[in-house]
């Protein structure tokens, strides 16, 4: 009814991730599609980036920023956390490019 | 009762000023990361914030229509004993909902940032909240005016959305993040809608109430942008996520139905004579000063929400400060100035207090009116860049994108901090007359 886009059920690993993401208030400062606040960048795709990847995201959620605090997290957080991010990843693309726009305003997304 | 209903303005007034109080922070904090990142990091920090005006607004739309239901529904049993136990959960709620975030206990979702368990406490108030309004609405007369309908709408669609927003606790709904996304921000884009029902109401009680005139809510105009308000709240929460790939008809519903909006455009510019023959006699009433303002809100916010609401212009504002622009100018430029409106009739603020109470209360009415417009439009031109940046130049490094960004937003930092100065002036003001209030027993609501 509201998506005609199946996905995969997630693992444990990503629910533990999206607890994790919960928990830290993680979206406070940072979007999935373009929702949450504007503090961090919006991270929908950050696992697919080529120049970003799961290595790059790691390495942030372990250091932090001088933005970013660090969260103390394990390495099982830090890699649940990861897979958290693949499977929204996975979902859809966060960005509208210019073709998927209809001659009515309207966008014709992967999923129709 | 009525100590208790003016002690529960008063707690709602609290609420305004902590929502000020941590906004300013806040903001600092988004400029000045490293000064609070090992005390109070911006996503401990936003909650407070958030939750604050949240509940400023929740809670001064339901103590409005408790005051009022009892003028309006006089002589027909009032279930105050729920009106009580509404009012005991809901502030019991809400400490525990700050003392969750001072121990850094978080639920992490939009609006409702603080462990879940609480949503419990906070549903069991609202159930009494709807015993008592509905106990009494519904032994009235069938034939009442668009203000009761608007109450008893927005009272009941909270009740639905905010369970609807608790759905993700059954794995069915979270197994797909497509469609936690869209049940997330159907539920609270609907949820605005009905906290607006319950705040437009007081607006169309007061403009009755100062008027005198009673077919301002009973003509079939009010009644036809009644039904509008309605759908609209059932169907357009699609523009929020209109880059989700989720189900074709979410956008093609919410996108036909958000033009429908046009008509409240078109119905304020036919109006605009009109209003400005009613500000002439009305204008040296408090109440109606502030009803002025979100009618002035209504229209730039709405302008805003059209634009918005068409997908190939939402591709360059969605994700920007333009949402922020829309969000806070609705959440202060409407629903904070109805509130206001609505606690300075119930405090009766035009027929008391002194001179330089009322001068300071003007005052605060002005700065706080001039900062906001400053404060809404840096977030647009804000929004404008962020959304050319990463749509029409694609630059996709996330510091590049806010280096122009931040600049318009300091901006945004000074008229917020005056913005705040003002509002919370009026709000001191007015928790004086409530202290003043609750000191004389006689005085009634």
């Amino acid at each position: 009814m509201y998506s005609n886009k199946t996905s995969e059920t997630p693992s444990a690993h990503v629910t533990k991730g999206l607890a994790i993401w919960q928990s830290k208030n993680c979206q406070a400062c940072h979007q999935l599609y373009g929702l949450g606040g504007y503090m961090g960048p919006d991270l929908t795709n950050i696992i697919s980036d080529s120049i970003k990847g799961p290595a790059y995201a790691s390495t942030f959620i372990k250091a932090g920023t001088a933005k970013m605090p660090k969260f103390n997290l394990s390495v099982n957080e830090v890699n649940d956390l990861v897979a958290f991010l693949t499977w929204v990843d996975q979902s859809g693309h966060s960005a509208v490019t210019e073709d998927k726009v209809t001659p009515l305003g309207n966008y014709k997304l992967d999923s129709q | 009762m009525q100590a208790l209903y003016k002690g529960f303005i008063g707690f709602a007034l609290i609420l305004l000023l902590m929502g000020l109080f941590f906004g300013v922070i806040a903001a600092i904090a988004f400029f000045k990361p490293d000064y609070f990142l090992h005390m109070m990091p911006f996503q401990q920090l936003r909650p407070f914030h958030v939750s604050a005006v949240l509940f400023w607004i929740i809670s001064g739309a339901a103590g409005s229509i408790l005051v009022f239901k009892k003028n309006v529904f006089h002589g027909l049993p009032q279930k105050n004993i729920f009106g009580i136990a509404f009012i005991v959960l809901w502030v019991v709620s809400i400490l525990l909902i700050f003392l969750s975030y001072c121990f850094e206990q978080f639920g992490g979702r939009e609006y409702w940032e603080f462990p879940p368990v609480l949503n419990v406490i906070i549903l069991l108030a609202w159930i009494c909240l709807m015993i008592s309004f509905f106990g009494t609405v519904l032994k009235a007369a069938k034939d009442q005016p668009v203000y009761v309908w608007m109450w008893s709408t927005g009272i009941l669609f909270f009740f639905f959305t905010f369970t609807e927003q608790n759905l993700w606790h059954i794995p069915w709904f979270r197994n797909s993040f497509l469609k936690e996304m869209t049940i997330q921000w159907k539920s609270n884009g609907s949820m605005v809608g009905a906290w607006n029902q319950m705040i437009y109401g007081t607006a169309v009680y007061l403009m009755v109430k100062i008027s005198g005139d009673e077919t301002i809510a009973k003509n079939k105009k009010a009644y036809f942008f009644y039904f509008l308000g309605l759908t609209n709240l059932i169907f357009n929460w699609g523009h929020h996520i209109y880059n989700v790939p989720a189900a074709a008809w979410i956008r093609d519903v919410s996108y036909l139905i958000s033009m429908t909006e046009w008509l409240i455009v078109i119905s304020i510019i036919q109006g605009f004579k009109n209003k400005l023959e009613e500000s002439r006699k009305f204008t040296y009433l408090l109440t109606y000063k502030f009803l002025l303002a979100s009618e002035f809100w209504v229209f730039m916010n709405l302008l805003l929400a059209l634009f918005m609401s068409v997908p190939a212009i939402n591709r360059y504002t969605h994700g920007t400060h333009i949402t922020v622009a829309h969000a806070m100018g609705t959440t202060i430029g409407i629903n904070t100035m109805i509130l206001l409106g609505s606690i300075a009739y119930i405090l009766k603020m035009d027929a008391g207090g002194s001179k330089k109470l009322r001068m300071d209360v003007k005052a605060g009415y002005w700065l706080s009116q001039i900062s906001l417009l400053v404060f809404w439009l840096a977030l647009i031109i804000a929004g404008i860049i962020k959304g050319y940046q990463m749509q029409v130049l694609h630059v996709t490094v996330f510091s590049k994108v806010m280096a122009p960004v931040l600049e318009v937003l300091k901006i945004f930092l000074y008229s917020g901090i005056t913005l705040a100065i003002g509002i919370a002036v009026i709000a001191v003001c007015m928790l004086r007359f409530v202290s003043a209030s609750l000191l004389n027993a006689s005085d009634e609501l």
